[in-house]
């Protein structure tokens, strides 16, 4: 019984221990003189794996799921003959959960898993530890401009998801199903405020990708340095900021959407 | 020992100890690197030699003791002055830890480039210099994963000395090498030493090709130096256990066999 | 070192993003008044304010005018106060304005209508921090079926 709560309490002790080295870890990269010449090329460089790599899967979703919405939220609507509120429903559940929530996970399992792998690799090949003992800090030139494309990246993501989602039920709505296409744009322009829905979906998606990307470089950044470290590493990856994502969307919910 | 008094050392540790976890790696240890010469750090697997490479480098922090670094306490440097003194010093690891997504030439500009604000041109130079002295100018546009473990280590060392540093510390340069690589390290680590006036640590249990270059030797075991002195000193030196590292026996005071109960207790049971 | 092809691409990324971004505000959010143009408050104070709720619309005839802002008790006789936030053009309200709470469609949500009043030169318009004095209260469905079974048993 009490080997129970010693080790109920080792374990509480070690997640906290990771805790304050990921808060260490993310202030010793960002907290700093951003450097624009020798910074940007970088960031550059990151934006295009994590961001532009992302598209595909992105996009692809978003148009499937935008589809699955209105044939779903049709075959429901139209028995309550409400067929004309398919707009507004496909739009406020794109922007404000579908939307961030699905391109996040989405995301960690891309973008996130890669990142992991990569930085997890460069520990293990020692390119890390060539880099300091080059004078130069691994946490600036590797983690940073990793963790600024990450932040960047999934809103704008996030934001393609939505509107591929709503263009993907226009057409099965209207153009398949024969909802009145007038009526899809009006009944949804009057009910999605933007304060309200947008901003909050894109508030949604920063929370989100600080969270998913700061697991990823630090699980990389941290993991034991072998090929099983490397791949327990980016499974933990996923796993965890998928439910800190899904944990993370209900308190924000919760906090933007009641009264 | 006299030959050491006379020149300057470049590093001096002074009554190191380093434990990791509840392990004792180093015992109160004194050595020290003399400046513009070889020198060799021995000793069997797993005893530390590359921590001793990390502490000097400033990755690793003993618990007590100095490590002085052209006069400056490694230990007790804050992170810009020791990043500063970085810069005097390179490490080549034992894989060569080449980054991966840039090109021999690319690797081997990466510190100019960080470091200084040369042109382009200026640099281009350099980096052809730094190749040619390895041998590998030919192969500057090759990626790292289009080389062998050979080429991949000298285009590495090219890279260590790119900003012409006072001190390099080699991680088992030799290991898993062919005879051919082999000749070529052992001669490229004694010709760049004499030839740019560096210092070179060399971690290695390689013993021929260590007596073959070193100018001094250390050799650790068992948290502590057990012998040290010129390749003739070592070869002649009494302690069995540097004549059992020196020879290779398999046996002798580092035992064949590993800790285990009575061989006849365990084959025959003890009912018999 | 930094090829061009991934220069471009990340540009025409950040370009799609903010595209996307664009779309949705300008085709999928209404593009009233939420945040944009100048206000002006209005106050009334109702008997009861029904399912009236912060930022419900404010509509005359049907055309979104204004949204409320806050709704509150009055300090003394504990009556609701329900503050208005007209949109500035619209500043020609006279006095004899009437506002009641409507329910939109059977079930839907509640709004607050103003009926314009008669304007004429003995009538003033209603300015910033004025009180609209006509109001009708909200429509409770407690009440009304109560007063549905009340004249039914007086039959």
């Amino acid at each position: 019984m009490m080997g129970f709560f010693q080790l109920l309490g080792r374990k509480v002790i070690s997640r906290l221990l990771g805790l304050g080295r990921a808060v260490i870890l993310l202030s010793s990269a960002l907290v700093h003189v951003p450097n624009v010449k020798k910074g940007t090329p970088l960031l550059i460089k990151q934006l295009y794996a994590v961001g532009v790599q992302s598209l595909i899967i992105i996009v692809v979703s978003g148009l499937f799921i935008g589809m699955v919405l209105a044939l779903q939220g049709y075959t429901i609507l139209v028995g309550y003959g409400a067929e004309a509120s398919l707009g507004p429903m496909v739009a406020l559940s794109l922007l404000r959960e579908l939307g961030p929530v699905v391109s996040a996970l989405l995301f960690a399992g891309r973008a996130g898993s890669a990142l992991t792998a990569e930085i997890g690799l460069m520990r293990a090949t020692e390119q890390l530890s060539s880099l300091e003992m080059m004078a130069i800090d691994p946490l600036r030139r590797v983690v940073a401009p990793r963790f600024w494309a990450g932040v960047i990246s999934l809103p704008l993501l996030a934001a393609i998801f939505s509107a591929v989602g709503i263009l993907g039920a226009h057409l099965v709505g209207v153009d398949w199903l024969g909802v009145d296409g007038g009526t899809f744009w009006s009944v949804m322009q009057s009910q999605v405020d933007f304060d309200r829905d947008i901003m909050n979906g894109i508030i949604k998606s920063l929370f989100f990708a600080f969270v998913v990307t700061w697991i990823a470089v630090y699980k990389g950044y941290e993991c034991i340095p072998t090929s099983e470290g490397i791949a327990k590493a980016t499974t933990q990856t996923v796993v965890q900021s998928s439910l800190l994502v899904l944990a993370l969307d209900f308190v924000l919910t919760a906090l933007m959407f009641t009264q | 020992m006299s030959l050491n008094n006379m020149l300057e050392n470049l590093v001096n540790i002074e009554n190191m100890s380093f434990r990791r976890d509840e392990r004792v790696i180093y015992d109160d240890i004194t050595l020290s690197i003399p400046k513009g010469k070889v020198t060799a750090i021995m000793g069997p697997s797993g005893i530390g030699k590359t921590t001793l490479l990390r502490l000097i480098g400033g990755q690793l922090k003993p618990q007590s003791g100095n490590i002085l670094f052209k006069g400056k306490n490694i230990p007790k440097l804050a992170r810009n002055d020791l990043y500063e003194l970085r810069k005097s010093m390179s490490m080549l690891f034992q894989s060569g830890a080449l980054f991966t997504d840039m090109s021999v030439y690319d690797n081997v500009a990466f510190p100019i480039r960080e470091h200084t604000n040369l042109s382009e041109a200026l640099i281009e130079k350099i980096v052809l210099m730094k190749l040619e002295a390895v041998g590998l100018r030919g192969a500057k546009h090759l990626n790292p994963n289009e080389l062998s473990g050979g080429m991949a280590r000298r285009a590495a060392l090219a890279r260590a000395i790119a900003l012409d540093p006072e001190l390099i510390l080699f991680d088992e340069p030799f290991a898993g090498q062919d005879p051919i690589s082999m000749g070529v390290i052992v001669r490229l680590i004694r010709a760049l030493n004499d030839a740019l006036g560096l210092t070179s640590v060399v971690v290695s249990h390689d013993v021929p090709e260590v007596m073959g270059i070193a100018d001094y030797i250390y050799i650790i075991a068992e948290q502590k130096i057990i012998g040290q002195g010129t390749p003739e000193e070592i070869t002649q030196q009494t302690s069995p256990l540097v004549q059992q590292f020196i020879k290779g026996e398999s046996d002798g005071p580092v035992p064949f066999h590993y800790a285990a109960p009575s061989y006849r207790d365990e084959l025959i049971g003890k009912g018999a | 070192m930094l090829s061009k092809k991934i220069e471009i691409m990340v540009g025409l990324f950040t370009a799609l993003g903010i595209a996307a971004l664009l779309m949705l505000s300008l085709k999928v959010a209404d593009s009233g008044l939420s945040g944009s143009g100048d206000t002006y408050q209005l106050y009334a104070k109702f008997d009861n304010i029904g399912g009236l709720k912060v930022r419900s619309p404010i509509k005359v005839g049907g055309v979104l005018v204004g949204r409320v802002s806050k709704i509150a008790l009055d300090a003394q006789g504990y009556t609701p106060v329900v503050t208005l936030d007209i949109d500035a053009q619209y500043n020609n309200f006279s006095e004899a304005t009437s506002v009641s709470i409507l329910t939109a469609g059977l079930l839907g949500e509640q709004y607050i209508g103003l009926l314009p009043g008669f304007m004429d030169d003995s009538v003033g318009t209603l300015k910033s921090g004025d009180f609209i004095e006509d109001t009708k209260p909200a429509l409770v469905l407690e009440e009304l079926i109560g007063q549905f079974l009340f004249s039914q048993g007086n039959d």
